[in-house]
């Protein structure tokens, strides 16, 4: 009977394609809503994530990354003297205004790095070489700073420009993912960073660290808290932490929370109705079955069969959309758009629920249905 | 035609059958004696709301009655739990309705397979038996046809090959001609006749229509819940 099942849920190609399109519009809208929430928060966090550092130790009190709370600069030399930790660097970062040579200013966060590893540099070079920051006045920028600061005609590999009125030449333009604030980043040693910056009793933004083989991130964190009074976090915990501060702390969390509920419910409020009306219309159908000898457990089984084949049929094409969405739109990281497992799964478990759902409540319909429906 | 020395296909004795609840309850039948023997074709008549449809449903074991008995092929069927009526309903049962009730997703022989897929046979053997059926019924041109490119009387043809493909002891025709002009309900109750009567079958019509009662081997009238009367219709050349 599943051929049966297949041949009545296809054989309306109106119905199906009503159908599927509530369906696929559900996903769609979910997947897509998600998904660019998501993205948001991945951008929250970039300025944890682009360093690809295992420990950030940090100011007891720090609530995110972009709230940077200096601390002496004998936390790099205290953490280094914890046991487990195998090597510890300072890092700087903060707000700082450059001004071009057509004299425009433009707000940059300055990222000072040891100069001696670099840890903490992009993974990716676009144009240049990074090393070179180590030259004198030489900065690296990301790929964010040159659009933000007038495109490659106006920023590119030799560009020179001031920060508070120090010489800056651009030597190399790297790959980074976009930052919530999207302010330019400027890179270049951490010796070079004080410099430009004026004057402050405490220039030490951040310790980075890493925990020695074998031994566990956890044990270490703990240690350094213990025995520096610092923070310290996995890289994973402050992007939570960050993340979690923006949610709370702006409007993104219940704006987006609220369009993906809605979604959410609307979406599988259409799919569930929509398949719902789907079998009603068909009851009579199924009465005829009825009488002819199908028993209800054979009439539940082609309900539950049309259910999913349409589900996931639906799932699939949302999901494909959405992904094509977010192909186009966010191509070259403009758009936040994270589709994560997660999140498919998520809305994969949710649709199947919901098709169960009025799969069970059209089964309860027809359990009560008299085939003598067929005589009226 | 009957003898009624034989056992009954179906055996109806004191049925009743009302709906609604108390002050809005309706009896529709009221102590419903009939006897249906093998090899015979009974037409149900009678005015509207008499109870026809009500009583077929009840032989057909798809309405619960209130009271009384019914025995199809010597099975107690008022006193089946449900699951096992409606298996012993496919295994020995067929079915024409008025409005032909056929699927329309599926093709003629589709259709006409159903009965047999819900047997769980085959779907290729289904299909073969099916085609054979329709044949029989002169749709053999017809077989890969939706329900809705068919005529009227085409459709209630297929309806008839659905009916009989599984070969039941009891065919249950409500009103076959209803939805038919008088030519086309004329040639379905003469197909209904060739085809679906046979010496181990009963067949049953509901009808108000007049012109096809000749069809029949002996009529009972239902009038108000009750039989009224059965009389036996003198065949060509018998009379």
């Amino acid at each position: 009977m599943n051929y049966v099942a297949l041949k009545m849920l296809f054989g309306d190609r109106a119905k199906y394609l009503m159908l599927l399109c509530g369906l696929t519009f559900a996903v769609m809208l979910i997947v897509q809503q998600g998904s660019i929430f998501w993205g948001l928060m991945m951008w929250s966090q970039a300025n944890i994530s682009n360093l690809n550092v295992p420990i950030w130790v940090t100011d007891p009190g720090i609530a995110q990354v972009d709230e940077v709370k200096p601390i002496a600069s004998t936390a790099v030399d205290r953490v280094r003297s914890v046991d487990g930790v195998e090597w510890a660097v300072p890092l700087y970062r903060g707000l700082l205004r450059a001004r071009l040579a057509n004299g425009e200013y433009h707000q940059i966060t300055l990222t000072g790095l040891e100069s001696a590893t670099l840890i903490g540099r992009p993974a990716e070079v676009l144009e240049g070489r990074f090393e070179d920051i180590l030259q004198p006045d030489a900065v690296a920028l990301d790929q964010w700073a040159v659009e933000r600061m007038g495109g490659p005609t106006v920023v590119t590999v030799g560009t020179i420009f001031e920060l508070n009125d120090k010489l800056a030449r651009v030597v190399a333009i790297a790959k980074t993912q976009k930052s919530f604030t999207n302010v330019p980043v400027v890179y270049t040693t951490y010796e070079r960073a004080i410099r430009y910056v004026p004057r402050e009793r405490r220039t030490l933004s951040y310790v980075l660290a890493k925990a020695r083989d074998g031994v566990p991130v956890a044990d270490v964190i703990q240690r350094i808290r213990a025995e520096t009074g610092l923070g310290a976090f996995t890289e994973e915990d402050f992007g939570f932490k960050t993340i979690m501060w923006v949610l709370k702390n702006t409007g993104i969390g219940i704006n987006f929370g609220t369009t993906i509920l809605l979604g959410f419910i609307v979406g599988m409020a259409i799919a569930g109705q929509t398949f719902y009306l789907f079998t009603i219309e068909n009851l009579k159908q199924f009465g005829a079955l009825k009488a002819m000898g199908a028993s209800t457990f054979t009439l539940a089984r082609m309900i539950l069969l049309q259910a999913f084949t349409v589900g996931l049929t639906g799932y699939g094409v949302g999901v494909g959309l959405a992904t094509a969405f977010g192909f186009l739109t966010a191509r070259g990281g403009n758009l936040p758009f994270a589709e994560t497992w997660q999140l498919l799964l998520l809305v994969l478990v949710a649709l199947l629920t919901i098709c169960l759902v009025s799969a069970s409540v059209s089964i309860l319909k027809l359990v009560r249905l008299e085939p003598a429906i067929v005589f009226r | 035609m009957n003898d009624d020395s034989q056992p009954a296909a179906v055996r109806a004795r004191s049925v009743v059958k009302s709906f609604g609840s108390e002050d809005t309850q309706v009896t529709v039948l009221k102590g419903i004696d009939l006897d249906i023997y093998l090899g015979e074709l009974l037409l149900l008549v009678g005015e509207s709301g008499g109870g026809k449809t009500t009583l077929l449903s009840a032989i057909a074991g798809i309405l619960d009655i209130d009271d009384g008995q019914i025995d199809v092929l010597g099975v107690p069927l008022s006193n089946l739990p449900s699951s096992k009526r409606t298996r012993f309903r496919g295994q020995t049962m067929g079915f024409i309705y008025q409005q032909f009730n056929l699927l329309p997703a599926l093709t003629a022989a589709e259709n006409v397979a159903v009965p047999l897929l819900i047997q769980k046979i085959g779907r290729a053997e289904a299909l073969r038996r099916a085609r054979v059926m329709l044949n029989r019924v002169g749709l053999g041109d017809r077989m890969e046809f939706l329900p809705k490119n068919l005529s009227g009387g085409q459709q209630q043809r297929v309806a008839i090959a659905r009916a009989l493909v599984n070969e039941p002891r009891l065919l249950i025709c409500d009103e076959p001609t209803a939805a038919l002009d008088g030519p086309n309900g004329q040639k379905i109750m003469k197909l209904l006749r060739e085809v679906g009567r046979a010496p181990d079958r009963c067949v049953i019509v509901v009808t108000h229509d007049s012109r096809i009662f000749h069809f029949g081997d002996r009529m009972a009238n239902l009038t108000d819940g009750r039989i009224v009367n059965i009389e036996h219709i003198p065949q060509e050349g018998t009379a």
